[in-house]
């Protein structure tokens, strides 16, 4: 299917607001308005975003690890919750139970926010496995780390998604560093997409810095998927901040980051899409305000919502009631 | 009112669940062409086919997380484990995904799915393979936890279990798949949470669940010999506990026994033993006795292995303990 320039413009408009949205959660994170591990998505943009637009959401669900802000504003999740849920605030995706790491929306299809590394792998398979069991026709995506890829919930669920012909897409979003450890470091082999091969599943590698590269992969993948196929994507990609906020990042020179950001994402789609005439000068500088007023918007959203009030903490425990009196009278 | 074993009453349970219920399946290790392990699934391939019996690899953790998956987005998955001890390897998916799926969300999403499989000591297995997990899941807040020592009871809880919103891990007694019981011919649910009283008495209460309630009976019989009356209850439910249903009891006899075939550090029976001791502390007439396995791990010899764990001489005698009889 062919991006039509509408659609083009909203891709774009999606990744430098998440690059946005991003520097305000790292800046009120020093501020201590947001706390705990948080993850930020800077200079992986292309990937969410690209995936999504190939994505039919009313059918199709995404899946992907903890550092999931990208994917929950490119899935169409409502900024303004996501960031409250990042203020801890009741106003948050997840009433402020979840954080940074937990952001879902059950209603865009947006399945988490997972924080054990490599663990959303069998649960997306397990979202497939229900698609295909009640032939929704609709598919599912689930991100993880060049970390995760050796978890052995990786190769079960490849395993398991390729003798049920399962339509899902096991997605490597590789930024090269599994926390402070190079991919290389840790990994039998550096190119990932050849470890579907031990599971007669096809894997290809993807540039991940160009958003209509992985526009194009997905779609590809997408098609195999639907018809039973399950595929294995090795996509490419650099994060320009630290594992966490709390990551000194001594494995890598300031060089080498500062190499990558002359590849960035943002850039490179706004040149091509200057050279291809869809946008001028002038709309980036237009987005850039639109975003300023957003993120302002976002961030006085979450700083005036109410904190969650105590006694919400024995409500979601259960789907009734929390039983108060079986542990001890009164409880603990 | 029928008389069937434990392991056909879980079968039954099965089989109308999936009648009248589409979007249960049954996933496992040998559940489908094999008819089970311990053939609770017997006959249900035949009738269900495969699309919802369903052989899975030896993955414990990759299959408990597809049906984590397929909880998530609505259908309501019956996930057996081969036993609980194979279970150790999906930990992960149910203390960190399926009891925490719904709070981490805000709400969000129910999780409707079972997990199922024998557990606790059986005979002639040693360390690995005969070995109580009941305090691993009872100590999740999200799970709820059964633990039935009879049929009717394995009918009716993995019932409740299948159509509840909540994941609910279902401990089969390995040593009781083969015991009778008594079965209403007509459909029954057996609620999640509620303890029953298999016998009253004034002396003493016998607090227990799973295999061991059957110790508790006949140590409770042969007290009666000796002019001894025992309550027995059963707890059924692990989490939640009916603690109240317990306390009612302590009011009438003053003394309290529990009795729990796992090892004694932070087990379930150690909780209820110190609830108790909490809660009732002015009306107990003696400390709360606890008679748990022996704090090693199982051993092969036939001898060594009905050392380690609860019987009837040890409750009999922890009844006496606290009477001051001993």
């Amino acid at each position: 299917m062919e991006l039509t320039k509408e659609k083009k413009k909203k891709m774009l408009f999606d990744m430098m607001f998440i690059r946005r949205f991003e520097e305000e959660a790292g800046k009120m994170y020093g501020l201590r308005k947001i706390g705990g591990f948080c993850h930020l998505y800077n200079g992986q943009e292309a990937v969410a975003v690209g995936t999504v637009a190939a994505m039919d959401l009313t059918k199709d669900y995404i899946l992907t690890g903890y550092r999931d802000h990208g994917f929950a504003i490119a899935c169409g999740m409502d900024p303004k919750a996501v960031m409250a849920e990042l203020f801890g605030k009741v106003t948050g995706s997840s009433r402020g139970k979840g954080g940074s790491m937990h952001l879902f929306d059950e209603q865009k299809h947006f399945l988490g926010g997972n924080g054990i590394v490599g663990a959303q792998i069998p649960i997306a398979t397990g979202v497939a496995f229900a698609q295909h069991y009640n032939e929704t026709g609709g598919a599912t995506a689930v991100f993880f780390g060049d970390g995760a890829i050796h978890q052995g919930a990786f190769h079960e669920s490849l395993n398991m998604a390729k003798i049920w012909n399962l339509p899902v897409i096991y997605a490597c979003e590789n930024n090269q560093f599994g926390m402070g450890t190079n991919f290389k470091r840790v990994s039998s082999v550096e190119e990932f997409s050849i470890m579907g091969a031990s599971y007669g599943i096809q894997g290809r590698k993807v540039d991940g810095m160009d958003v209509l590269e992985v526009y194009k992969a997905f779609s590809e993948a997408l098609d195999s998927a639907r018809h039973g196929l399950p595929v294995l994507l090795d996509i490419r990609t650099y994060r320009y901040k630290g594992h966490s906020m709390s990551d000194p990042q001594k494995y890598r020179t300031k060089e080498e980051v500062e190499s990558y950001r002359k590849h960035d994402p943002i850039l490179i789609f706004q040149d091509r899409l200057m050279a291809d005439k869809v946008i001028k000068e002038s709309d980036v500088a237009d987005y850039e305000n639109q975003i300023e007023s957003l993120v302002a918007e976002v961030v006085a959203f979450a700083e005036s919502s109410p904190e969650p009030a105590l006694p919400t903490l024995f409500e979601d425990v259960y789907a009734d009631a929390y039983p108060l009196a079986s542990l001890r009278q009164g409880g603990f | 009112m029928a008389i069937i074993t434990y392991r056909e009453a879980l079968n039954r349970a099965l089989d109308e669940e999936m009648a009248r219920d589409p979007s249960v399946f049954l996933m496992g290790e040998e559940v489908a062409e094999y008819d089970g392990a311990y053939k609770v699934s017997k006959g249900l391939l035949a009738k269900y086919g495969p699309k919802r019996v369903i052989d899975t690899p030896i993955t414990e953790l990759g299959f408990t997380g597809i049906g984590v998956g397929a909880a998530q987005v609505g259908l309501r998955p019956v996930i057996e484990w081969m036993t609980h001890n194979f279970a150790l390897l999906a930990l992960d998916q149910v203390v960190n995904n399926a009891a925490k799926m719904r709070y981490m969300s805000g709400g969000r999403f129910k999780m409707p799915i079972v997990f199922r499989g024998p557990n606790g000591p059986a005979e002639f297995l040693a360390a690995q393979h005969s070995q109580s997990f009941a305090s691993y899941w009872a100590h999740i807040p999200g799970l709820k936890v059964v633990a039935p020592a009879f049929p009717a009871d394995a009918y009716g809880l993995l019932k409740s279990a299948i159509r509840d919103d909540d994941p609910v891990v279902v401990l089969e007694a390995e040593m009781l798949y083969g015991t009778s019981g008594e079965v209403p011919d007509e459909e029954t649910l057996v609620p999640i949470g509620k303890a029953n009283v298999l016998r009253t008495g004034s002396d003493v209460t016998l607090i227990s669940f799973s295999k061991p309630v059957r110790y508790c009976l006949e140590a409770a019989a042969e007290l009666d010999k000796e002019g001894i009356s025992a309550e027995v209850i059963d707890m059924r439910s692990l989490r939640p506990l009916d603690m109240a249903r317990v306390y009612q009891s302590i009011e009438k006899t003053n003394r309290a026994v529990v009795v729990d075939e796992a090892w004694p550090l932070a087990s379930v029976g150690s909780h209820i033993a110190y609830a108790i001791s909490h809660d009732r502390f002015d009306l107990l007439d003696a400390p709360v006795e606890l008679v748990a396995s022996h704090d090693v791990p199982m051993p092969y010899n036939h001898q060594l292995e009905l050392e380690v764990q609860p019987g009837v001489k040890k409750i009999i005698s922890a009844v006496k303990r606290v009477l001051y009889l001993e």
